[in-house]
């Protein structure tokens, strides 16, 4: 484990937001040296691509569909709806009424923006160390650091570590123990090095410290990258349910943890306020209203995510 | 701003003596202390991250102990008896342990026929388009199903394919026989690597596509006029260019054949059975945090932490054998 691949450092640079240097301009035709593809080539990847995108569009669609279905249309159609006749937001009324699903999106919430700051405070402080050159110590831990990734600590050393912390039923076992991902790290501190040594020197001939280096040069020119870091902490925060459920009660369970229970596991939300069965949502659409809460926020983040991957961002960064 | 500025002076200093380090001991003692002095604010700043991974990397790690120790809650880890390999040997002639490992190594193998070349073929697809617009629709579409939790990603699958699913349901109305995937022992090796293709096919395929911007387009160019058609362009100047990548995910997917997707497992064990979802990592679970058993769930995942790790090393070398860069140097 000595040097990373050093190809990883040439790339997606902050100097220019755009990623791979050599990156070849938009292209909106065949260039001319290309043949015209065959009509039978043309139609197998049409047909390859149509498919690729309905696998990922039609569950979305059979889901948000469901959720906001009549128990009407549900029965009608066997427990799945793709187009509601009657739609009616019933089962989303349901949920938040009964208080489960509410409570958990506060949990998943809350952690998930404490977990987030904490997580890029702790990483771009480390990542800012190990990206300057002749730092005090940098290799050994450099290499101490590494070494977990290659060899992490198992499933139960770190429960009896956090149970010893007195941590259960705290949210902090949910932040504490993965407060750094070292790939997320590795991909910061590239993109520090990356830096040219010039704005440093010329910082410091200025009097500037490391400090004022960091906030007023390094960070801002690297907005893309903390964006990109930031909401990978977010996602992984937002979808973590197994320390949740290892670590808390089911009175301190975040949404996915909910989320598993009831529609993973088959449970039933018991408390939705059920009256007679006539005024309660069908089982199906309470499921996937749940599971619509849980998908919603990450689609509310992806165009943004989206943004810095087609803009090349991450895939130099990746191959670090 | 003392600090700072003392540092952005010291900084030069430190670095003219580190060049005369090694003439003597006491000189290199004083340099050391000179740019620990030096870096002061940046370790600092380095601080909270350090302290995490000393606490909840290496202090979980040492925690392995109780692998060698008959683990008893209410003695402590340290009180507890050491018993030497003793759990090790219990794993060893456990039959539960060895059809986990058997599992995991199916899944393993599953996965690398099918799921692997998926990513390569689709970033090719992708690569051969034409109208940039249209790749970058496709792209943010495909990527879209790896930020979802492997919970919802599980019950989606369950609602499509379920009993009650969609396509039963279209197979009911077509007058056709239902198909018995959800639950099924029988189909849930194939199940698990469908739902992996669908989570992270798309995802997969940012990595080729990032080796393929690096083809310099002059060299297709090039290959065309002296009279290559597509297959050898692509033999030629796309499969060069992405073999690195290749060797790199091959020998990352190799270290990582000893847990196959814990999540994906626990989640669908209770309604398959564990026969044939129980792999390494949850009968790590199973038997430590439901069971009790720590000192055999320990050595388990010990176990599998140290061969993941010698693996990675073993490909890594053979990778450097063969000429490749490999994930290290």
């Amino acid at each position: 484990m000595s040097t990373l691949a050093p190809h990883g450092t040439r790339t997606a640079g902050p100097r220019g937001t755009a990623g791979p240097r050599r990156r070849r301009p938009a292209r909106t035709a065949r260039p001319a040296w290309m043949e015209r593809p065959k009509p039978l080539t043309r139609a197998a990847k049409a047909v390859a691509l149509a498919t690729v995108v309905l696998l990922v569009v039609v569950p979305f669609l059979i889901i948000v569909s469901t959720s906001l279905a009549s128990n009407k249309d549900v029965v009608a159609n066997g427990g799945w709806v793709l187009w509601p006749e009657h739609p009616t937001l019933r089962a989303y009324r349901e949920i938040f009424e009964g208080g489960i699903v509410g409570h958990a999106l506060a949990v998943s919430a809350g952690v998930t923006l404490v977990g987030t700051a904490v997580s890029l405070a702790c990483t771009i402080g480390l990542a800012y160390g190990l990206s300057r050159p002749d730092l005090f110590g940098g290799r050994p831990l450099l290499l101490v650091i590494l070494f977990t990734f290659l060899f992490p600590p198992g499933m139960i050393p770190s429960f009896l570590l956090v149970k010893s912390l007195h941590m259960l039923n705290s949210y902090d076992s949910l932040i504490a123990p993965v407060v750094i991902n070292v790939f997320n790290l590795v991909v910061l501190r590239g993109f520090f090095q990356s830096v040219p040594a010039e704005l440093h020197e010329a910082a410091r001939l200025d009097g500037a410290g490391e400090w004022m280096v960091l906030r007023r040069i390094v960070l801002p020119l690297s907005k893309a990258a903390l964006a990109v870091v930031g909401l990978f902490y977010a996602v992984s925060y937002w979808n973590a349910w197994f320390y949740a459920s290892i670590y808390l009660d089911s009175g301190h369970w975040p949404l996915q943890q909910v989320l598993r229970t009831y529609v993973v596991g088959g449970a039933q939300l018991a408390d939705t306020g059920a009256g007679d069965a006539g005024q309660v949502a069908a089982p199906q659409t309470i499921q996937m209203a749940v599971l619509v809460v849980a998908v919603v926020p990450i689609l509310a983040v992806y165009p943004f995510l989206q943004k810095y991957f087609t803009k090349g961002v991450l895939t130099g960064a990746i191959k670090s | 701003m003392a600090i700072a500025e003392r540092d952005a002076t010291g900084r030069t200093g430190a670095a003219d003596a580190s060049g005369t380090a090694g003439t003597g001991g006491r000189a290199a003692r004083g340099a050391r202390r000179k740019r620990l002095r030096r870096d002061l604010v940046l370790l600092l700043l380095m601080g909270p991250g350090l302290l995490y991974f000393l606490v909840f990397q290496y202090g979980a790690m040492a925690g392995n102990v109780i692998a060698f120790k008959d683990y008893v809650p209410f003695d402590g880890l340290w009180a507890s008896e050491w018993v030497g390999v003793s759990n090790f040997h219990a794993i060893l002639v456990d039959t539960a342990f060895w059809h986990a490992v058997v599992n995991t190594l199916w899944i393993a193998l599953l996965q690398l026929a099918f799921y692997f070349p998926v990513p390569i073929a689709l970033a090719m697809l992708l690569h051969s388009l034409t109208r940039d617009s249209l790749r970058r629709v496709v792209q943010s579409v495909m990527y879209l199903p790896h930020f979802l939790s492997w919970v919802i990603v599980v019950a989606i699958f369950q609602q499509v394919l379920g009993e009650t699913g969609l396509l039963n349901n279209l197979l009911g109305d077509a007058h056709l026989h239902t198909v018995d995937i959800i639950g099924n022992p029988a189909a849930f090796k194939p199940l698990v690597v469908a739902q992996v293709i669908w989570k992270d096919c798309g995802w997969g395929t940012i990595i080729f596509l990032a080796a393929l911007a690096q083809v310099d387009e002059q060299q297709y160019e090039a290959a065309a006029i002296d009279g290559a058609g597509p297959w050898r362009r692509f033999w030629h100047v796309t499969l060069p260019a992405i073999r690195p990548v290749i060797v790199l995910l091959l020998i990352m997917r190799v270290g990582d054949i000893l847990s196959v997707g814990f999540e994906q497992m626990l989640l669908q064990r209770a309604s398959v059975g564990p026969d044939a979802a129980e792999v390494i990592d949850t009968l790590v679970w199973q038997r430590g945090l439901v069971e009790g058993d720590y000192g055999y769930a320990a050595a388990a995942g010990l176990f599998k932490g140290v061969v993941g790790a010698v693996l990675v090393y073993a490909a890594n070398k053979v990778a450097h054998r063969l000429g490749e860069q490999g994930v290290y140097q």
